[in-house]
């Protein structure tokens, strides 16, 4: 799915958008097919995306074309909520053993007492353990949802079939997509259902904060200070694999303790070699086969704990 | 150049260098667990008015001799947070103050206190403005009520974009408005919400003009929560509507009555946060030392007590370590817990009073209404 398409991951646009100049940048004119499905039942409200646009969007009113879909078809409905118990399930076990094993690679990581000869095989094999973990666990999430696609045939379904064509339609105007923020889980399940990266298979993608998120081949899900809890980050998801060996971190600076060398090391380590993009406001950066080129001022995590420029880590 | 440790001795400080000293630093100055404190104006005598449990409720100053500085060093363990007052004798007269030396300061119904923050407490950075937090909104209600027999004010907060096609869970809140007034709730809320610790929550904010009386385990109270308050906002806002989405809070008597509400109707509330509760309570009849206002609440404890039954699934009980309802409320973990509610206790090193209860309320709200954070990234 890699291609030559272009991809290009920003900061978050509440408060500083440079959607339109990424927009002017990659010389999209005409309409844009805009997914907000991740602002749940707000998803119409997408006045001031359009203002900043500043040319014609479209949304493609995912979420609400799958609640429509959620009312017509029950049998459907009652499926994906039993998939979504059985995630739901698999991830709490899978929690359940990361929180031990990143608590033991943070307690290796975090020492400085030890000879480096016996504690850096010792921090290796933590960190290992826990790749494994998420391995695993993803493997287990992509096996559920071979399972569910080989048993329900979703594009198949009338309704779905239904709201695929509108939505093939619509993109067939837009010379680029947009993908907002917003709830990630929300978003990665509606766009999959309504099959939304494969009725666009061309058009350069914009996405930003969820939408970053879900264009990588795992959406992560990270708060390291969070009101409860230890603030383990954790893999929810398969994403749709259009930026390989990327993991989009909106809003890092706020929601990790960058400061923290051996948390910014693990986390660096653990999903190496994908980098680990800091998506702060004004970040941005443009991906293509595989080719990563950050703005500046873009950082990324590294493996010795330290935050640097995307460009030259 | 003097020092905290040099006031403590005082005997032979000039008056030059104590005032560069009292120029020079913020008080009370705060050396590891000890704060030196300093007064200076004509007095006979001054002394700390505090609201320490166990400590005796004044601390006398002593005059640096020859001047008209007074001092006084004492204990302050690490992250404690004490309000006080100082207390000016001259000739008859007696009158309290606030330490005009000391900008901190606490708001609350009857006026202001000093406060001393001990080594490590900070105010925490949500309760100050944050200029990306979306506000929301406060809204001014009547409701008629044949509980009372009378009309009742409340008001209501709306989170940012509320929308009238979500659902939106509930709390409601005993002495909701003082919460605004004295302990920033809407900011806190505000911001709680904007960092996702807390979901988009709609939050009654009661008000009872006769507070000890109703809030004193009387059943009239919960009546007119369950019967009249709630369903009318159910019938007016989009509120989800079952007991897992609806919430119940006060602190003192507000605890008391948040907590005999739930016990007199289970399972109408499924969470509650019971902050500095006063639940007074005897092992032996029903005699106290707290004075009569204390009767039906006495009563009330004593039988929960025998028969707690499950009133709701989740408390959070709070209560400040330096408060004289410690022993009550510590006295009621084991027992809530043996009901098989799912029970928090969060203890600070603080006394009976809002920015205690304002401190408390990320740990407690984020518990019993677990925000979306881990899935939003907007």
């Amino acid at each position: 799915m890699s291609g030559a398409r272009e991809i290009v991951l920003l900061g978050p646009q509440r408060l500083k958008p440079t959607l339109s100049a990424a927009l002017k940048q990659s010389k999209v004119k005409g309409s844009v097919a805009v997914v907000t499905a991740g602002w749940e039942e707000r998803e119409g409200e997408d006045r001031e995306l359009a203002e900043h646009v500043g040319m014609e969007i479209r949304n493609l009113s995912i979420y609400q074309r799958v609640e429509d879909i959620f009312e017509r078809d029950g049998e459907l409905f009652e499926a994906m909520r039993g998939r979504h118990n059985t995630m739901r399930k698999i991830q709490t076990y899978y929690r359940l053993q990361l929180a031990h094993a990143l608590e033991s690679a943070r307690e290796l990581l975090g020492r400085s007492d030890g000879e480096s000869e016996f504690l850096d095989p010792a921090r290796a094999d933590a960190i290992r353990a826990v790749r494994q973990l998420d391995a695993d666990h993803l493997k287990r999430i992509t096996e559920v949802h071979a399972e569910f696609d080989a048993k329900w045939t979703p594009g198949d379904r009338e309704h779905v079939a239904h709201h695929r064509n509108a939505i093939a339609s619509e993109m067939s105007a837009c010379q680029a997509l947009c993908i907002a923020g917003g709830h990630v889980a929300i978003l990665l399940n509606r766009m999959r259902l309504m099959d939304v990266i494969g009725l666009a298979p061309k058009v350069p993608i914009f996405a930003w904060s969820a939408g970053a998120m879900v264009l990588g081949e795992r959406v992560v899900l990270f708060h390291d200070s969070p009101p409860q809890g230890a603030g383990d980050a954790e893999v929810l998801e398969c994403g749709f694999g259009l930026c390989k060996d990327v993991v989009a971190l909106p809003h890092a600076s706020r929601r990790l303790r960058l400061e923290d060398k051996t948390r910014v090391e693990l986390f660096a380590r653990r999903f190496g070699p994908a980098k680990c993009i800091a998506l702060d406001e004004l970040s941005q950066v443009a991906y293509s086969n595989g080719a990563l080129k950050p703005e500046v001022g873009t950082q990324c995590l590294t493996a010795d704990g330290l935050l640097k420029e995307l460009s030259a880590a | 150049m003097i020092s905290a440790g040099d006031l403590r001795k005082s005997r032979d400080l000039n008056r030059a260098e104590l005032e560069s000293f009292a120029r020079e630093n913020e008080f009370p100055v705060i050396d590891g667990t000890e704060a030196t404190f300093l007064f200076r104006g004509a007095a006979d005598e001054v002394l700390m008015r505090h609201w320490i449990y166990g400590l005796s409720s004044t601390q006398a100053f002593e005059r640096i001799d020859g001047t008209e500085f007074w001092t006084l060093t004492m204990d302050i363990p690490a992250c404690s947070r004490v309000e006080y007052k100082l207390e000016i004798a001259e000739g008859d007269q007696r009158r309290l103050i606030r330490d005009p030396l000391n900008p901190h300061t606490a708001q609350d119904p009857y006026g202001a206190n000093s406060v001393v923050q001990g080594a490590g407490y900070e105010v925490p950075d949500w309760v100050h403005p944050d200029n990306e937090a979306r506000p929301g909104e406060i809204v001014d209600h009547i409701i008629g009520s044949e509980v009372f027999g009378e009309p009742r004010k409340f008001q209501v907060y709306l989170p940012a974009r509320y929308r009238e096609t979500r659902r939106y869970p509930l709390l409601v809140m005993h002495d909701g408005e003082d919460f605004v007034r004295f302990a920033g709730l809407k900011l806190v809320l505000d911001n709680l919400i904007h960092r996702q610790e807390i979901p988009p929550i709609v939050v009654a904010l009661t008000q009872s003009p006769k507070r000890l009386d109703e809030y004193a385990a009387n059943e009239k109270q919960g009546r007119f929560l369950v019967e009249e308050l709630v369903p009318a906002l159910e019938g007016k806002y989009a509120l989800v509507g079952t007991p897992e989405a609806r919430g119940l809070a006060g602190a003192s008597f507000g605890a008391v009555t948040s907590l005999h509400t739930a016990w007199n109707h289970p399972g109408f509330f499924s969470s509650l946060l019971l902050q500095s509760g006063s639940f007074a309570f005897t092992d032996i009849g029903n005699e106290h030392d707290r004075g009569p206002l204390f009767d039906p609440i006495v009563k009330f404890v004593n039988a929960f007590r025998e028969a707690p039954g499950k009133p709701v699934e989740k408390v959070c009980v709070t209560c400040g370590t330096y408060e004289s309802l410690i022993y009550y409320n510590r006295s009621m973990v084991p027992l809530l817990e043996r009901t098989g509610m799912d029970v928090r206790y969060i203890e600070a090193r603080d006394g009976h009073n809002w920015d205690n209860w304002r401190d408390r309320m990320r740990e407690a709200l984020s518990w019993l209404f677990p925000g979306p954070l881990w899935m939003i990234y907007e």
